[in-house]
């Protein structure tokens, strides 16, 4: 056990790796082996996860050096800096592993049937598994360079899937949209790690992080490295790809394309928080932040409240809760440096940010799947056609209200659980952030009760006589997210205590970070 | 189909590519190149073959099906490569010191030597595999999408 914890880091993405490219294989054979075979391979991923996860908190930043005679030699005999591919996983990088495991096996049993009547879907599963790996690496990876590759690897797999249903018009747009968007912000992050790999020659976060010297290139870098990563995570004014390529997807792509926006928040954090650290700006960069996050609550929120298609919906309800934790990690930002706010509020103010990406990460691929669910029995993603859904679909309809609930933070429900320490926290920063939140809080209630009652209320329409319930492995996959929303509903100080403090922690506290890959300054 | 002269070159020409780009795959560890260049050297001569016959005509004799075990092999045998070493840390060279592959360069100019970098040739065959399967499927598909043919499944 211990050996499988020590590996545990690579295992966690080179699995996926090795069964993307062994579907296609056993999926020429035999389809039912090849199903098992992916959920087999991401539920081994999820229980791997957990473990190393129980290990982080315990024990600490856990690195990995690829190829070295021991995994913790991050600097190879002989040389100064670390040439070699590094994986660190602390806090925050657990969390996010924590998150993208349990969403991709939900939406791998979701897609079990909900792409059954399509074609190619051996290649549909490869992708899902490369864009699995590309997530993980992503968030566990220590190194500018390999950050890069990975975000590339998540895109290219993820615009693909979103393309994947070419029966429909609509999808290849959005898959287009996508790939222009991804293409764009890669290069950026691409030449933004050659300005620092100029100055530096270092590519790896750690020890950038230590000799980093804020001059004019590094504010390019940095300006270059946010746009780019703030765009791929659909932040306002950057959010206009969004809908359209969220809302066209499968379902089940749709809520790990959530995920993959959270790790691009993820690498912004990273950027903020541990490359650039103590070195950083941090009001002027938190103020950045918070603007646009108001931005993307308010303006996400106003949108969709007249939006008619299920799906672009849900798209811009997704901008507009994404906006909350960047508010929230941004206050804590604002104040990095200061040690007495940190404590008062900032602490609080970044544990409800990233608080609030797990309960996003449970409840919004939750109703992405009852809308794909909908449209997978109506045919349609339009709510002014459907109706009285609920007397055919009652587990639909169970489900939906329960991420309505936790969406629009109700008591006692886990969403009202992260606002409540984002409006506690920020309120004393400036009251302003609380009065938004609030606002957008209220008017997403009030356009998520108007998409329940025109999809599910009233009357039993003649068109949708002989709608059943959705297939099983659907309802598993939707119950899978629904009870992680209970769980935190029932043990929040449990999650907090576990996952959102270390997280948070591990973002605050740079010199760890650094220390776990050059060793002790001397 | 282009006129009897070019197909007949074409033909001749196929095993000089294919050389040259085995011959990048296998030397990648000691001069420019590698899987993926040596890769798409072999693919430009299925480009070269496109042009002189047609895609229709090409499609007979490469099967969609032969194309992805390649390709998921090309990748998997890469995988696994970097699996073997998993005893002591993932892609850790155990072939180093070995007979194959094992042998340690001596320092300085020198005309190279073949057998030496590990698993590093092991890995470009790997990576030349799927970029040959890989890169063929891709211009046969867009070759057949400009004839206008429905691409099977």
């Amino acid at each position: 056990m211990a050996t499988l914890i020590t590996h545990s880091p690579i295992l966690i993405i080179a699995i996926p790796l090795v069964t993307a490219f062994l579907t296609p294989l056993i999926g020429m054979a035999n389809r039912k082996v090849r199903d098992a075979l992916v959920i087999v391979s991401l539920a081994f991923v999820v229980v791997l996860v957990f473990a190393l996860a129980r290990d982080v908190v315990i024990n600490g930043i856990r690195v990995y050096t690829l190829g070295a005679t021991s995994p913790d030699l991050t600097i190879p005999t002989g040389f100064m800096v670390p040439v070699r591919i590094i994986l660190e996983v602390d806090g925050m990088s657990i969390f996010m592993g924590i998150i993208w495991s349990i969403v991709s096996l939900a939406a791998a049993i979701f897609s079990l049937s909900h792409i059954a009547s399509e074609t190619g879907q051996n290649r549909f599963y490869t992708l899902l598994l490369l864009m699995v790996a590309g997530g993980f690496g992503m968030m566990f990876t220590g190194d500018l360079f390999n950050l890069f590759v990975f975000l590339e690897i998540a895109s290219i797999s993820g615009a693909a899937l979103i393309a994947f249903r070419i029966k429909f018009a609509d999808t290849q747009e959005g898959g287009f949209k996508y790939i222009v968007i991804s293409a764009i912000a890669s290069l950026m992050v691409l030449f933004a790690i050659g300005l620092l790999y100029a100055q530096y020659n270092l590519l790896n976060i750690g020890a950038i992080a230590q000799v980093i010297q804020y001059t004019t290139l590094d504010k390019i870098a940095l300006a270059l490295l946010l746009i780019a990563f703030t765009m791929k995570a659909g932040m306002v004014p950057l959010h206009l790809w969004f809908p359209d390529a969220y809302s066209v997807a499968p379902a089940s792509i749709t809520g790990m394309l959530v995920i993959t926006s959270h790790a691009c928040m993820y690498a912004a954090f990273r950027v903020c928080f541990t490359l650039y650290g103590s070195m950083l700006d941090a009001p002027v960069a938190g103020w950045i932040l918070i603007v646009f996050g108001l931005l993307s609550m308010f303006i996400g929120v106003t949108m969709a409240v007249f939006q008619k298609d299920v799906m672009r919906f849900m798209s811009y309800h997704a901008i507009s809760q994404l906006g909350y934790m960047w508010v929230g990690v941004g206050v804590g930002l604002a104040v990095l440096g200061n040690a007495e706010f940190i404590a008062a509020y900032g602490r609080d103010a970044m544990s409800g940010g990233i608080f609030h990406i797990l309960n996003h990460a449970m409840y919004k691929p939750l109703l992405f799947f009852t809308g794909g669910a909908l449209f997978h029995c109506t045919g349609t993603r339009d709510l002014t056609k459907m109706g009285g859904l609920a007397h055919k679909m009652k587990w639909t309809t169970i489900l939906y209200i329960i991420g309505t609930l936790s969406i629009s933070g109700i008591p006692p429900l886990n969403g009202f659980s992260s606002k409540i320490l984002i409006y506690e926290s920020v309120y004393q920063f400036h009251p302003i952030l609380t009065i938004t939140g609030i606002i957008t809080s209220i008017l997403t209630l009030a356009s998520f009760t108007k998409a329940f009652h025109s999809a599910f209320m009233g009357a039993e329409l003649p068109e949708y006589k002989e709608v059943k319930e959705v297939p099983r492995s659907m309802v598993i996959a939707m119950v899978i997210l629904a009870a992680g929303i209970v769980f935190i509903t029932l043990f929040p100080s449990l999650v907090v205590d576990w996952t959102i403090h270390p997280a948070a922690d591990a973002l605050i506290d740079q010199e760890a970070y650094i220390t776990a890959v050059m060793g002790a300054i001397p | 189909m282009l006129s009897k002269i070019v197909r007949t070159v074409a033909n001749q020409l196929i095993l000089f590519i294919l050389t040259f780009g085995l011959y990048i795959i296998a030397h990648g560890h000691l001069t420019p190149g590698g899987g993926f260049q040596g890769g798409a050297v072999v693919v430009s001569g299925v480009v070269m073959l496109l042009v002189a016959f047609n895609s229709q005509e090409l499609k007979k004799s490469l099967r969609e099906r032969l194309l992805t075990i390649m390709e998921s092999t090309g990748a998997l045998i890469f995988a696994i490569l970097g699996f073997v070493g998993i005893g002591t840390t993932f892609f850790y060279n155990i072939l180093v010191g070995s007979p194959v592959f094992g042998r340690i360069p001596p320092s300085g100019a020198g005309p190279g030597d073949f057998w030496t970098a590990g698993y590093i040739p092991p890995m470009n065959f790997a990576v030349g595999l799927k970029v040959i399967a890989g890169l063929t499927a891709v211009v046969l598909a867009l070759a057949l999408f400009a004839s206008g043919e429905e691409v099977e499944e």
